[in-house]
This record gives structure tokens, sequence and C-alpha cells, in this order.
């Protein structure tokens, strides 16, 4: 190919890809543009992206006041970190069980797991609202984390990792007479950091979003995590003044995005691990 | 902690130390498994069992009879709309978000690939959807798409078009849930597209351009298309289950409406069992949807299989 039509092909490509990053990028610049914009330039349908009369200050505040967005914030914060710790705890070292030891009913189980793996919470979500319902115990963190205290992925993940381990690290532990939890606790857990994070992100940027889940056992806005929260932000303000609603999405929205771009590798690797589970 | 420590070869004193040794692992094996098997009982397999088992019944969450009627659940489903336009309509969203997510992601890769300035930077632009709250972003969209006083009409009106009232109408909605959908999904399959031409060997392309496969064209049907196989297959499966599974977007926006025009499987099935409290008729449709997902993971998991054992 001729240089000529080399940079011809590469200012098309160029050319596309930035056509489309402005597409991608159009909802989050609207987003904070209508966040910082009073009520009647929003109405005016302007095509301007930088406000006449800044209103980010009564947009902000009016997205405090009017839901408890700390409190939102707080509850996405506990429910989640509640979700992963439980998960992790519970899948480590069950992982390392069926990785390493030989127990009957192992092949049974990995078999049960895999099949866990087809199952989503909307097939189990019904008996376990009607559980959770009739314990008495809608509207608690407890009720929010409960599906997801166990994570077949997790174990998944944890099996395959486990496995790639050499075992000689492992017997030089036993011999120095380490018990099979102290062996998971200080062999197998720090070296398995590089899963254990991956998974991290996946479960929090899953949990972060969800709303399934939240919109069943919750009712009480103090209770809702951010995604909730924000639908009953919309309800109570009749999902009329934009700037309000933009500023509360752009509050919720925010700190994955910047954990996103901070460490983006890591990020872009736990999400696509969704790829193995569906 | 130390109840469960294996013997360590000479410390071991019964009369068969082996026996005792498999004993003792055995023994930590469940300890260690032991709270996986009690959640995985408790939270997947008895709920599982359990939903099957409802959707044979008439139960109603509130009212304390409980009464098995058989499959009548399911044959009231064959006759009910509702449930009927749910899966329609639920057809036609992923027959428009799977082939053009799949397609813009497999494009987006390929020309990020190609370039080499700015790769980072597109990639992360391009990923941006993925990782932000979609209840959130829906909402940013809803502002997009107003009929009035949204951008997206006024770009239209400034070339003379008047622009659809594009969730507020019938013909129009689905579509309009579709389109943030495939901006909410060509990221994701992008960078699994990415992860699969990485996985190409050069020296493929090398002999493609032995043979005179000069243009770029013809490297890309003589050698990508059919090395990225596994995962376009991969891809096209994952972006079909997650289609069939859209919720957020239609709680958020739309709520099943106008005239039913939105409602779609998940959506369906929340109104039933968690707003109605129909707890059995809503596991019936809950094991149609669990059914086709199942059938989907299936084909999925091939894929994967293929995938792995491609390269």
């Amino acid at each position: 190919m001729t240089t000529q039509a080399w940079k011809i092909a590469r200012a098309l490509r160029l050319a596309i890809l930035s056509a489309g990053a402005l597409v991608f990028l159009a909802p989050y610049a609207w987003m904070l543009s209508t966040a910082m914009k009073p009520r009647e330039e929003i109405f005016s349908s302007s095509l301007a992206l930088i406000p006449e009369r800044w209103a980010a200050v009564e947009n902000f505040s009016k997205a405090f006041t009017r839901v408890p967005m700390l409190q939102l914030l707080m509850n996405g914060v506990i429910v989640c970190t509640v979700i992963l710790v439980v998960q992790v705890l519970v899948a480590l070292p069950c992982a390392y069980a069926l990785a390493k030891l030989r127990f009957p009913g192992a092949r049974a189980l990995i078999a049960a797991i895999m099949l866990g793996l087809l199952v989503p919470i909307h097939a189990t979500a019904l008996p376990i609202y009607v559980a959770l319902s009739g314990a008495g115990v809608l509207n608690t963190y407890f009720a929010l984390a409960a599906p997801f205290l166990i994570s077949v992925f997790a174990i998944f993940l944890f099996l395959q990792f486990f496995r790639a381990m050499p075992d000689d690290l492992i017997n030089a532990a036993r011999l120095d007479g380490m018990s099979e939890l102290g062996i998971v606790l200080r062999v197998i857990v720090p070296n398995a950091w590089p899963a254990i994070t991956a998974f991290s992100i996946f479960s929090v940027v899953a949990h972060w979003n969800d709303l399934f889940w939240p919109q069943i056992v919750v009712t009480e806005t103090a209770m809702a995590p951010p995604p909730l929260g924000l639908i009953f932000f919309r309800a109570a303000e009749a999902g009329d003044d934009y700037g309000a609603l933009m500023a509360a999405t752009v509050v919720v929205t925010v700190p994955l995005l910047a954990a996103f771009l901070l460490a983006q590798r890591r990020f872009i690797e736990g999400i696509t691990l969704s790829g193995l589970k569906g | 902690m130390d109840s469960i420590a294996l013997p360590a070869g000479a410390q071991a004193e019964t009369s068969d130390p082996a026996a005792a040794a498999r004993r003792s692992e055995a023994f930590a094996g469940w300890r260690l498994a032991g709270p996986a098997v009690a959640f995985l009982v408790l939270l997947i397999l008895l709920p599982t069992i359990a939903v099957i088992a409802l959707s044979l019944t008439d139960f109603e969450l509130g009212y304390d009879g409980i009464r098995f009627v058989g499959l009548d659940n399911y044959l009231e489903l064959l006759e009910d709309r509702t449930f009927l336009i749910a899966l329609g309509n639920t057809l036609t969203y992923t027959l428009v978000v799977t082939p053009l997510s799949v397609f813009l992601g497999l494009g987006a890769a390929l020309l990020i690939e190609a370039e080499v300035r700015g790769r980072a930077l597109f990639r992360t632009i391009y990923f941006l959807p993925v990782v932000s709250l979609l209840v959130a972003m829906a909402t940013v969209w809803q502002y997009l798409l107003h009929p009035t006083i949204g951008p997206v009409n006024a770009l239209l009106r400034l070339i003379g078009i008047a622009g659809p009232n594009w969730l507020g109408g019938s013909d129009t909605v689905l579509l309009s849930l579709a389109l943030i959908g495939v901006w909410q999904a060509v990221g994701f399959n992008m960078v699994l597209f990415l992860a699969g031409l990485t996985a190409i060997p050069r020296e493929l392309y090398a002999a493609a351009e032995v043979d005179r496969a000069a243009a770029a064209w013809d490297r890309f049907w003589l050698v990508t298309w059919p090395m990225l196989g596994p995962t376009t297959l991969f891809v096209v499966t994952i972006s079909v289950i997650n289609s069939v599974k859209v919720f957020e977007t239609v709680s958020t926006l739309t709520q099943g409406g106008p005239n039913r025009a939105s409602e779609v499987l998940l959506w369906t099935i929340y109104q039933e069992g968690f707003v109605y409290l129909r707890v059995g008729y809503a596991s019936a449709m809950t094991v149609v949807f669990l059914a086709t997902l199942m059938a989907l993971m299936v084909l999925q998991y091939r894929a994967l299989d293929r995938r792995v054992h491609y390269t």
C-alpha cells in the first residue's frame, strides 16, 4: 500500500472513532451541563452546553436535601461491602478445599456449583422474598444482602485459580505444622490477590448498579441503595426538575466512574469476568 | 483451628497412618466447604425447587390458602395477553440490541486495534457506559430524548425534521430503549473482541500477505473473521442473555408503557409477583424465563468451550 493511501485510511479510521466517541460521551456532557443549568434554560431547549446563569449550587443542594443522598450512598457502600466480604470469606475456603483436598462429595459439589452458575437472582427472587417477608425483615440491610451472600461464581473463579497453584507450596506449609485454615489465610490468600481483586470489582459493580432486588425488598427511602434512591427521587420530583435530577445522577454515577478511571485495566478485567457468568 | 491440622507424615501414630490421614483430610475438606454448602442449599437450591413447586399452586402472598393446581398456571400463561406481549417485546428488543451491539463492538475493536495512538483513550470512552449506573444514565437519556426540551429533537429540528416522542410513543418506545441498550453494551462487546484479536497469531497475517491478500478487507475475511469465530459466537450469546434480562431501563423510564408497548418479561414477572403478589402465577412465568435463560447459557458454555480449545 502506498503511504498516501495509508494516510487516508488512518484519517478515516480516526474520524469514525472520534465520531463514535462523541456519541458515547454526549450523555455525560449533557448530564454535567444540565446539572449546572437553571430551570428556565433547560426548558428553553437551547443546544448550548455552557449555562448562561450557573445554577449548580441550587441543583446540587436540591439533590442532597430532597432525598437523604448521603444516606443512599452510605447504604450502597454498606450493602456492597457486606456482600463482598461474605462472598469472599465463604468462597475462598470452599474453593481451596475443592482444588487441593480430597474429600467425599467433592465432585458432586463441583457439579452443584456449575449448575448454580445457571441460576440468576431473577429465578430465586420469589421464594426468598416470601421467606424474608414472612420473617418480617423487609427494608433491612440483611434483606438487601441475603440472596448474594453466596457467589457460586466466586467459588468457580477461585477454584480455577487455585488449581494452577503449585502443591509444593501447600505441602511445605503442612510440614511446618500449619492447619488447613491457616494455609488458606497465610499461603493461599496472599497468592490469590489478582483473582480476589478481579472478583471484588466484578461484585461491587454488579451490586452497586443493581435495581431489581432492592426494588423488591425496600420501600423506604432511608434503606434504599443509590439506584433505587434515584427512582424515589424521580417520583418525588415528578421527574420534571431535570436540573436537580441530573445533579443527583452525577452524584450517584461519579464514585464508580472515578474508580474506573483510576484503575481501568483492573476494572475491564473484573467486569469482563461476567462474560464467564452471563 | 488446630483441630483440622493434617498430620504431616512423621507425627502420625495410629495403626494405619494412611487411613487416618485420609479421614483427617476429608474432615478438613468438609469443614472448609461447609459454609458454602449451607448457603448453596439455602439460597440457591431450595429457592429454585421452591419456585418450581410454587408454580404448580395458586399461592398469593397475604392469603392463607394454598392449593395444588397442576399446570393451570402454565395454561393460563398461554392466553395471558400481557405475558404474550412481554414475550414478543423481549424478543424484538433482543433482535435489535444483539446484532447492533455485536456489530458495533466488533467495528470499534477492529478500528481501535489498528490504531496505534489514542488506543487507550478510545477504549476508555467506549467502556464508560458499562461502568455507569444504568438507572442514572437512563434518566439522562430520558432528558436527551425528551420530545420538546431534549437535545436530540432540538438537533433534528435544526435540520428540519420533527423528532418523534421517543419514549412516549408506542411505536418508538421499544426502539428507544433498545438504542439505550446498545449504547450500554457496545463497550463490553468491544473489550471481548479486543481480547479475541490479540490472541490471533501475527504470522497468520504475514502468511496472508504472502498469499497476496494485500488489502485490509481481504485479510479480514481470510484471517480475522474465521479466527474470531469462537469469540463472536461467545459475544452473541452473552448479548442475547443480557438483552433477555432487560429490566432497569424499563423500570426507570416507561414501566411497561405506553399501552404495554414496552412490557418485557422481567417487568411482567416483577409486577405479577412483587406488586400484585400473585406468587404462584409469577413463579410459572419465572420457570419459563429460567428455562429460556438456561438453554441460552448452555449454548454459551459450548461457545466458551470451543473458544478455549481453539487457541
